[in-house]
């Protein structure tokens, strides 16, 4: 149980955010096109309705992020270890993988799907999907991976050089002591970011609407559209807070855990 | 004629090595028989673990050359992996692995350098930690381990290649005076049995004791070279006199040779 000082400390936090609260409510609550804005976003009754067939549309989502994570996973360590490469011969690889690094992080995502999910099926190839479920997960890999290979390279750099020289020197060679030593322990000091992103992925699977699939985001605008009442769209959003914010919780104490450990594990 | 010396199991030869333009070692020629054990000493900075590491394949050199067993090898070549497996490095910071027991940071190079079995590697590995007094602690993460015992398993990491030659880069000097007789006791006995070693340390007494050669480095060169009772008891070279009379001021002959 809090002892004397913890105690209070609750006590002054809990008055406080109330205080606070209390007063944003009495704000918002007061100005006076309050009535309308409830009934246009925060409508019980759209609420009830629209839930079963956003939180549906939300398994596709869920399909989305999943199968997207699990290639990005390993697609961006094989785009960091690329990027990491010394050997000359093999330049040409890395010198594509900054490119592709830069390309897909600097250009805002939602162009890149337009692009992609228009674009590449528009050229009317043979064997090319033109389904927009199969676009949409092509671009979030590329988008994603661009970015879970930055949290990789940051891990691989963050591990001393010392360790690889020691690998080195048994007489492992450089892939060898890099899967043997550096990328497991990069792995784990990157899992509070890769979840960090992964988070971020969650979310913008809603970007790939734009292309027609139908997930929670779009199946929320149609049942916006056909009542006039944006309370489906707060449906969505609730679905997702649903999903995130225990992962984002996950991650805090993931990398309190690792802070830690770090500083108990120093000598 | 004489016999025929032994050849050398490692011969450096001229060795040359710059960072950033300035000379850290300058003309190296070092050699070491079978079962030869050979201290270097000498400040910090005058190249001792430049020496190591080059070596032992770690950092290219800019002249000079290095045989193993009489066959020129380099950083540079193809195999440089397979010749580090016949060379063992144990460094100053211990370097283990932590995601690893203490049982699978002596089995890694085995299992995955020499392709053993992964039974057969951990076999080695155990034996290897029983003969150097860890066999209880092959389950244990390396930072559960005293300092003393962290070096001890990155002693027996380094031999489980079964190297032909063991270097050793200060590695008493990370540790507390407490653990330090320890680890020396552990290569004390690597001495008895036969093992090559070059060692480069501060320790004056022990290198007195255990080398039956010392070489004094500074400034990059090997200044001189004799036996320990030659080099401790009648320096010739001026410098050598120097360091071995700030070293004894230092320690107050605690851990000068002739304690």
């Amino acid at each position: 149980m809090a002892t004397g000082p913890a105690r209070k400390g609750l006590l002054v936090a809990t008055f406080s955010t109330l205080v606070v609260a209390a007063l944003v409510a009495y704000t918002v609550g007061s100005s006076p096109a309050w009535p309308e804005v409830q009934k246009a976003f925060f409508d019980g009754r759209y609420f009830s309705t629209s839930l079963p067939a956003v939180a549906e549309a939300f398994t596709i989502n869920i399909r989305l992020f999943i199968i997207a994570e699990l290639l990005i996973l390993p697609i961006g360590l094989l785009i960091a270890l690329a990027r990491s490469i010394t050997a000359p011969a093999l330049a040409p690889l890395r010198i594509f993988a900054t490119i592709f690094v830069d390309f897909f992080r600097g250009v805002p995502s939602i162009l890149i799907i337009y692009v992609l999910g228009f674009g590449v099926p528009a050229l009317q190839l043979d064997g090319v999907p033109k389904e927009p479920f199969f676009w949409a997960l092509v671009t979030l890999v590329l988008i994603y991976s661009a970015y879970v290979s930055e949290v990789y390279r940051a891990g691989i750099e963050s591990i001393h050089p010392s360790q690889e020289r020691a690998a080195r020197a048994l007489g492992l060679t450089r892939i060898q002591a890099l899967r043997y030593v550096v990328i497991p322990q990069a792995f784990r000091r990157v899992i509070p970011p890769l979840l960090n992103d992964f988070i971020g992925l969650q979310k913008d699977t809603a970007l790939v609407s734009i292309l027609g699939v139908v997930e929670t985001f779009k199946q929320a605008q149609i049942l916006k559209a056909a009542s006039f009442n944006f309370t489906p769209l707060m449906t969505t959003a609730l679905i997702f807070l649903i999903i995130t914010i225990p992962m984002t919780r996950l991650v805090d104490r993931l990398a309190a855990k690792d802070r830690n450990a770090q500083l108990g594990g120093t000598r | 004629m004489a016999a025929p010396k032994p050849a050398p199991v490692i011969e450096l030869k001229g060795l040359k090595k710059r960072y950033d333009g300035r000379l850290v070692l300058d003309g190296i020629n070092l050699s070491l028989a079978e079962h030869e054990v050979v201290c270097l000493i000498g400040a910090s900075g005058s190249g001792k673990s430049t020496l190591l590491r080059c070596a032992d394949l770690l950092e290219p050199i800019d002249a000079g050359s290095i045989h193993l067993d009489g066959a020129r090898v380099a950083f540079e070549d193809r195999d440089a992996d397979e010749t580090r497996r016949k060379l063992g490095i144990v460094f100053q910071g211990f370097n283990l692995f932590p995601h690893l027991t203490v049982l699978e940071n002596v089995a890694l190079a085995p299992r995955v350098a020499l392709s053993l079995t992964p039974r057969a590697a951990e076999r080695r590995a155990k034996e290897l930690l029983k003969s150097l007094g860890l066999a209880e602690k092959a389950r244990e993460y390396p930072d559960k381990l005293s300092g003393g015992q962290q070096q001890r398993v990155a002693i027996a990491r380094a031999l489980a290649t079964e190297p032909k030659v063991l270097l050793l880069d200060e590695i008493t000097s990370a540790l507390d005076p407490v653990l330090v007789a320890e680890v020396l006791e552990t290569l004390r006995s690597l001495a008895e049995s036969g093992m090559t070693m070059l060692i480069a340390t501060h320790e004056m007494a022990f290198a007195a004791d255990v080398a039956d050669r010392i070489c004094y480095l500074e400034g990059g060169r090997l200044v001189e070279e004799g036996s320990p009772k030659r080099i401790f008891g009648s320096p010739r070279d001026p410098r050598t006199k120097e360091f071995l009379r700030r070293v004894r001021s230092i320690s107050g002959g605690r851990r000068g040779p002739g304690r």
